[in-house]
């Protein structure tokens, strides 16, 4: 009997065959992940395990990217507790502000993280780098802990749930983000609850990596353990595109066509629209031109999700010549330090200006709450971000509404939210 | 373990933010945590959850954000246990490598009312509700899973990983 994509990387990390699912494995860890809020648990957990270094300096990534630039008195205690462990243990890849980025986009883009690999990080987003080929999964900060001394880390094999994106997409807006809170949409926030989800199909095929990412990124709000994809040419040619080259060996693995799959579902191209997730689940999704009426006070783009270049790029294509709504406030967040550079070589920053749209350094900020961007009382945003859970962007009494770049770029201009072809041509 | 407490019921997907907004993640001190409990989805509970009362929750509870901060709190307030259908995967995960007790016991779950009283035994695997008079079988828990919890948890298990090494 063959075997899934994740089962293979597992099975190859664990010593193992095979492994079905189900089956519990002790599995190596090839990057172990902790961002500024969750990583100071994980150093005193490690302090109480009585461990004095860690499995391996090059392995383990910190990234002060939550509260980064630190937002309060509070925060920066919490940042120094990370940067005095990386400083002590000899972290090789600690990213200090200025260098750093949205902890998902950075690592690609440094490559860490490979095909192949078994990623874990103390944040549930970590499932992002399953655009790569790669078994990512979120875990806690004890989790983070155990693994950051022993490099291992115990998981039940999941069972996979394959979906299949056939045709090709109705516009040129359409977005990984689409694909995936359609997916969302239909299978709810607990469809994929303890289980892989693997994409496949000719419109992941034919998807940009940044596109890939965003779907991959979003796994996690269906309940999954993994969202995976096979490596292709175009997973080489980014990791080639990076400045940096790959500091380890790595395995491009695919599912066998025999392969065991809880369940199959099949899309096509001509039944996603571009999406919108009303509050207070990414579940509540409906295509935007169902959004009616929904006037709207800020709109942020950026995040794990949407904050690579070429989402900056799609909303500067819409904005250019055109101005953010009178009583709107929009915030550009680019990911990482390169995307913001490329966009400011590009001139898309110049066009965010015009229009009025402030631009900020790198950060989760808005996204969770934190600072930069945070919403009163009663007030609305549109986000590329990925959760829409009550309070997530401020008060519990805001909402926050999710959608691609293009429908949020769209809604700055209009102040309500709306479809982009409506404001140019498709 | 028997547990036994005053119970208080949430709704479906009680995520992580409503548990402990991001707005209070500036710190990792269990009891400035605890004071902002479950604040997003009833802003007065930490006032009055006492020592050893169980949250009863809905499905997928605890879902989005890894944080650790989530099972923490909960902790730290005194709530001896949480009882759901289904929890989420990286809360389950993190309740268990932190001791916090969890149950899957769905009937359990669906008929309980807030201020019912709840004995949870955690070794037989049963929920009694004393005050419908109701008794309920909850889900096993993985024997690897019971192994990390005899051992005292993740770190406590780690602990002992380390000190085997030569
Ligand atoms: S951008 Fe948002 S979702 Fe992504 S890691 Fe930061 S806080 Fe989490």
């Amino acid at each position: 009997m063959g075997m899934t994509i994740t089962e293979k990387i597992l099975a190859a990390h664990s010593g193992h065959e095979t492994v079905v699912p189900g089956q519990i494995v002790d599995s190596d860890v090839d990057i172990a992940l902790g961002n500024d809020i969750t990583a100071p648990i994980a150093i005193s957990r490690f302090a109480e395990a009585g461990a004095d270094k860690v499995f391996d300096t090059k392995k383990v990534v910190l990234v002060p990217d939550h509260f980064a630039p630190n937002k309060d008195i509070a925060s920066a205690n919490q940042a120094k507790v990370m940067r005095n462990f990386a400083k002590n243990q000899k972290i090789e890849n600690y990213f200090e502000v200025g260098r750093m980025g949205i902890e998902h986009a950075l690592l690609p883009e440094r490559n860490l993280t490979l095909p192949g690999d078994v990623i874990i990080g103390a944040d549930s987003h970590t499932c992002t780098y399953g655009a790569l080929g790669a078994f990512s999964t979120g875990v806690g900060s004890t989790d983070l802990a155990a693994t950051m001394i022993t490099g291992k880390i115990w998981f039940r094999v999941p069972e996979s749930m394959k979906f299949i994106f056939r045709g090709v997409k109705k516009n040129r807006f359409i977005s990984g983000k689409d694909l995936i809170l359609y997916v969302i949409g239909k299978i709810g926030v607990s469809g994929a609850l303890y289980r892989a989800m693997e994409f496949t199909g000719p419109m992941i095929d034919d998807a940009s990596m940044d596109d890939r990412f965003a779907l991959a990124n979003m796994a996690v709000e269906a309940g999954a353990k993994n969202g995976i994809m096979k490596p292709d040419w175009k997973t080489e040619e980014f990791m080639n595109s990076q400045e940096i080259s790959p500091g380890r060996d790595f395995t491009q693995y695919e599912s066998d066509e025999d392969a065991l799959y809880h369940s199959v579902y099949e899309f096509d191209g001509d039944d996603i629209d571009l999406q919108v997730a009303y509050p207070h689940l990414p579940s509540n999704t409906r295509p935007v031109s169902e959004a009616t009426d929904v006037t709207i006070d800020q709109v942020v783009i950026g995040s794990c999700t949407n904050g690579r270049f070429h989402d900056l790029k799609v909303a500067e294509e819409i904005l250019r010549g055109n101005k953010v709504a009178p009583g709107v406030r929009m915030i550009v967040i680019p990911a990482t330090q390169k995307i913001y550079m490329r966009a400011m070589k590009e001139g898309l920053i110049e066009t965010f200006i015009d229009a009025g749209a402030v631009v900020s350094t790198p950060t989760c900020g808005p996204c969770l709450g934190g600072h930069m961007g945070i919403l009163a009382a009663g007030e609305r945003c549109v986000a590329t971000t990925n959760r829409n859970f009550i309070g997530r962007m401020g008060d519990p009494k805001s909402e926050v509404y999710l959608a691609g770049p293009a429908v949020a770029a769209a809604s700055a201009i209009t102040g309500v939210i709306t479809d982009p072809t409506q404001v140019v041509t498709a | 373990m028997k547990l036994s407490g005053k119970t208080w019921k949430f709704g479906a997907d009680v995520d992580t933010d409503q548990i402990i907004p991001a707005r209070y993640l500036n710190t990792i001190d269990p009891a400035a945590l605890a004071a902002h409990v479950m604040e997003d989805a009833d802003p007065t509970f930490a006032g009055k959850v006492g020592e050893g009362d169980i949250i009863v929750g809905g499905d997928n509870f605890g879902c989005g954000s890894s944080r650790e901060h989530a099972p923490i709190a909960i902790k730290a307030a005194g709530v001896s246990c949480v009882v759901a259908p289904f929890f989420a995967r990286i809360f389950y995960r993190n309740a268990f490598n932190m001791g916090l007790p969890i149950v899957e016991c769905k009937s359990a779950a669906d008929d309980a009312n807030t201020g019912d009283v709840f004995e949870v035994d955690l070794a037989e695997g049963f929920v009694i509700n004393k005050t419908q008079g109701k008794t309920y079988e909850s889900a096993q828990v993985p024997p690897f899973m019971q192994n990390l919890l005899d051992a005292g948890g993740l770190i406590a298990y780690t602990r002992e990983r380390i000190s085997k090494q030569p």
